[in-house]
């Protein structure tokens, strides 16, 4: 039986609840099932994975720094599932295509989106980021859910274009009560699309916790629609890689669609906005620090023998870069123009929007400066 | 009277309509440890219990579908959408199963639902937080539609609406919700004013400057700036929205001769044209200019740092109150 057989029939899964590869003390575990898939990551490639995690964090913090300092309106953090984004996106092809939520800046940072793409739009300054063909990503998605269903079209897209590309679903616990999401596995089962429903489980739905979602591991919601599940360790970016690369060798394979759990945390704020001292305990948090993503592979990395010191003084150089970078850009984030409100409503010419844009145009060139006065208590 | 802000007065309404009936029950996203995003909830869960406060999983169509289920076995379910961007995920539920219910059933099913929705701009929010979808319910035969615009009326109007035997769609000016207002805590529900009925909240004589939810203040504001050129508006707050008081704008345009609509939505086929042709209907004889619409574009709402290029401004406002008067104004000189 390969592991996608035992995909198939509900084996993957472990006694303590999810498979994982590399311990919270970073040791490295043998798993039968999963091993196999990841004999390629030897410990350049493990250094490669340890880089990725901390520059994107050093990313995520200097963009909470930005909103802090009024340069950006909102900013979701990713602190803690540094491993769910890195290892799955790791285990995508070029060809294959994203659907993610808002959260997923470490996934766009995989797929070589510049993290000032990702935060344009948190700062107000444009509708999207980046042009998706040219990432294999489609523009993030606010609607909780939502993507699930592009993802899965897009996967049943391609297979009747014959190809082995596959599509993958990010989404969060709290999602996976939507409509949506329960009618996309419907679809990628029925269909036998090649699509990854990728699980970021990260505890809590803003201040409601997992279990108000569900009464049993998320990774099972798949199985009465047929789409089997595998619930990892979302913190051991080995194992999260290992068992998205199953899954996607299932769906290239014609096998259909996966269901991944991957078990993680969100150990900052759900948004800058949010609070989450009104509804978690200190207790959880430490908990969940101890099982840091990042520090276990450095542990393992320590263990067989590397200079972790000068290893972190090395990604801290690079992460001061790609922070700094990030700073940078906004200097040359200028503010959209008026007028670029109208642009692209249609792909064709709108006569009423059209005249719409003609009458605000005169509107605004009764101002001197051309530009509007401020909202509210602006004089004329 | 007490001081409160427009949020701390829909919360001391939800309070009032909890203690005095055991059969409305809060539900939504974040509602009850939180206290909602906006806080509009806050406390209430410790004071009623997770079984009066209820967070619900993150599904719109499951809380509004279920809410269905809860108003059949006679139960008042008063949920909150997070944020106007939302409701869509639920769209189905109220206007498919909720609004219909009533007729349906010949009458024997009530559906004393009250949907909250923290709507519209201003606050330089993201995609999805700033949206004004209130004319698609108010299009919606079966639904009443209100919106508040300042602490007194908040506080009373959701009361009315949890009393109501009809499904009520509550519309909150989300940029309005700290904004404090003297809101009479001791007067009887029954001699408050009735929640169909708009409100003159600026007299005027010259033009009749119609509006509702956050857009009430920034016409005040016009219709002070416009006093200091000679100008008098009267200024009128619909508060509801279906439906609409028109006896109330046509009593005013009878007296103005003139009428601008104000509203953050999209113009096409809004609220404005609504009101703009029902009065047209009523006050033809008595109108000196065709009735002026100022609303957002028909645009998808834009990013932050554009968005007063969008929703309607004070400058906004006065440009159309001079189109109304025929002064001098952007459209001067243009063959519709
Ligand atoms: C349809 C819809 N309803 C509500 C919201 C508001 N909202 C934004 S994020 C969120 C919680 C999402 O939790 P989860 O799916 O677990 O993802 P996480 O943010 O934890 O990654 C909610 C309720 C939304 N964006 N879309």
């Amino acid at each position: 039986m390969t592991p996608s057989d035992r995909v198939a029939t509900g084996l993957l899964t472990r006694a303590d609840g999810f498979v994982q590869l590399i311990t919270p003390e970073g040791e490295r575990r043998a798993d039968p099932d999963l091993d196999r898939w990841v004999v390629d990551i030897d410990t350049e490639a493990l250094r490669g994975l340890y880089r990725d995690m901390s520059v994107l964090r050093r990313i995520d913090s200097e963009g909470i720094a930005l909103q802090r300092q009024g340069e950006v309106g909102l900013w979701p953090p990713l602190l803690g599932q540094e491993a769910a984004q890195v290892g799955s996106a790791r285990a995508l092809r070029s060809d294959d295509f994203v659907f993610g939520s808002y959260r997923e800046h470490g996934v766009a940072w995989v797929r070589g989106i510049d993290p000032a793409d990702v935060l344009r739009v948190w700062r107000g300054a444009a509708s999207s980021g980046w042009n998706p063909y040219d990432y294999g990503m489609a523009v993030p998605q606010i609607i909780i859910g939502a993507q699930s269903l592009h993802a899965t079209g897009w996967a049943m897209g391609a297979k009747w274009d014959g190809s082995d590309a596959a599509a993958v679903a990010y989404f969060g616990d709290g999602a996976t009560s939507e409509g949506d999401v329960n009618e996309a596995l419907v679809f990628a089962a029925s269909f036998e699309a090649p699509v990854v429903f990728f699980c970021q489980n990260n505890g809590w739905a803003i201040s409601e916790p997992v279990g108000l979602q569900s009464k049993q591991p998320l990774a099972q919601r798949g199985d009465g629609f047929g789409v089997p599940g595998i619930r990892v360790d979302g913190n051991d970016v080995l194992a999260v890689l290992a068992a998205t690369r199953i899954a996607l060798d299932r769906a290239r394979r014609g096998g259909g669609p996966t269901f991944i759990e991957a078990v993680t945390y969100r150990m900052g704020p759900h948004t800058t906005a949010d609070d989450p001292k009104r509804y978690r305990t200190d207790d959880e948090l430490a908990d969940w620090r101890a099982r840091d993503p990042i520090a276990r592979v450095g542990a393992l990395l320590a263990a067989s023998g590397l200079d972790l010191e000068t290893l972190e003084r090395e990604v801290e150089v690079e992460a001061a870069r790609a922070a700094g970078a990030l700073r940078a850009s906004i200097a040359t984030m200028a503010d959209p123009e008026p007028m670029t409100v109208f642009d692209h409503v249609y792909a064709e010419p709108h006569s009423h929007l059209d005249r719409q844009r003609e009458q605000y145009a005169r509107y605004l060139a009764q101002f001197d400066d051309g530009a509007s006065a401020q909202t509210e208590g602006g004089a004329r | 009277m007490t001081t409160l802000t427009l949020g701390a007065a829909i919360n001391a309404g939800l309070r009032n309509s909890l203690a005095n009936d055991d059969r409305v029950v809060l539900m939504g996203e974040d509602i009850g440890t939180l206290g909602g995003v906006f806080r509009i909830t806050d406390g209430l869960k410790a004071e009623f219990g997770a079984h009066r406060v209820v967070d619900t999983p993150l599904s719109e169509a499951g809380i509004i579908g279920t809410a269905v289920g809860l108003a059949y076995r006679g139960y008042r379910p008063v949920v909150e959408i997070q944020f106007d961007g939302f409701i869509y995920p639920g769209f189905d539920q109220i206007v498919a199963q909720v609004a219909k219910l009533h007729r349906r059933s010949r009458g024997t099913v009530k559906m004393p639902i009250t949907i909250r929705v923290p709507f519209g701009g201003g606050i330089g929010a993201a995609e999805h937080h700033s949206e004004s979808p209130e004319a698609y319910f108010a299009h919606t035969a079966g639904l009443r539609v209100v919106s508040c615009s300042d602490a007194a009326d908040a506080y009373v109007m959701i009361q009315q609406a949890i009393a109501s035997d009809d499904p009520v769609l509550f519309f909150e000016p989300k940029r309005r919700y700290h904004v404090k207002g003297e809101v009479d805590d001791r007067a009887s529900l029954a001699d408050a004013k009735p929640m169909g009925i708009a409100s003159v909240v600026t007299s005027g004589s010259d033009v009749t400057l119609v509006t509702y939810g956050a857009l009430v203040q920034v016409a005040r504001d016009a219709a002070i700036a416009a006093a200091e050129e000679g100008v008098s508006i009267e200024v009128i707050d619909l508060r509801s929205l279906s439906p609409l008081d028109l006896v109330t704008v046509a009593d005013s345009v009878r007296r103005t001769g003139r009428l601008v609509i104000a509203h953050e939505a999209g113009q096409q086929l809004g609220l404005g044209a609504e009101v703009a042709a029902s009065i047209t209907e009523r006050c033809f004889e008595y109108l000196e200019a065709a009735p002026v619409r100022v609303t957002g574009h028909d645009i998808p709402y834009p990013p932050a740092k554009l968005e007063r290029h969008h929703v309607p401004d004070l400058d906004r406002m006065l440009d159309g109150v001079d189109r109304a008067l025929g002064r001098p104004n952007s459209l001067s000189g243009v063959e519709a």
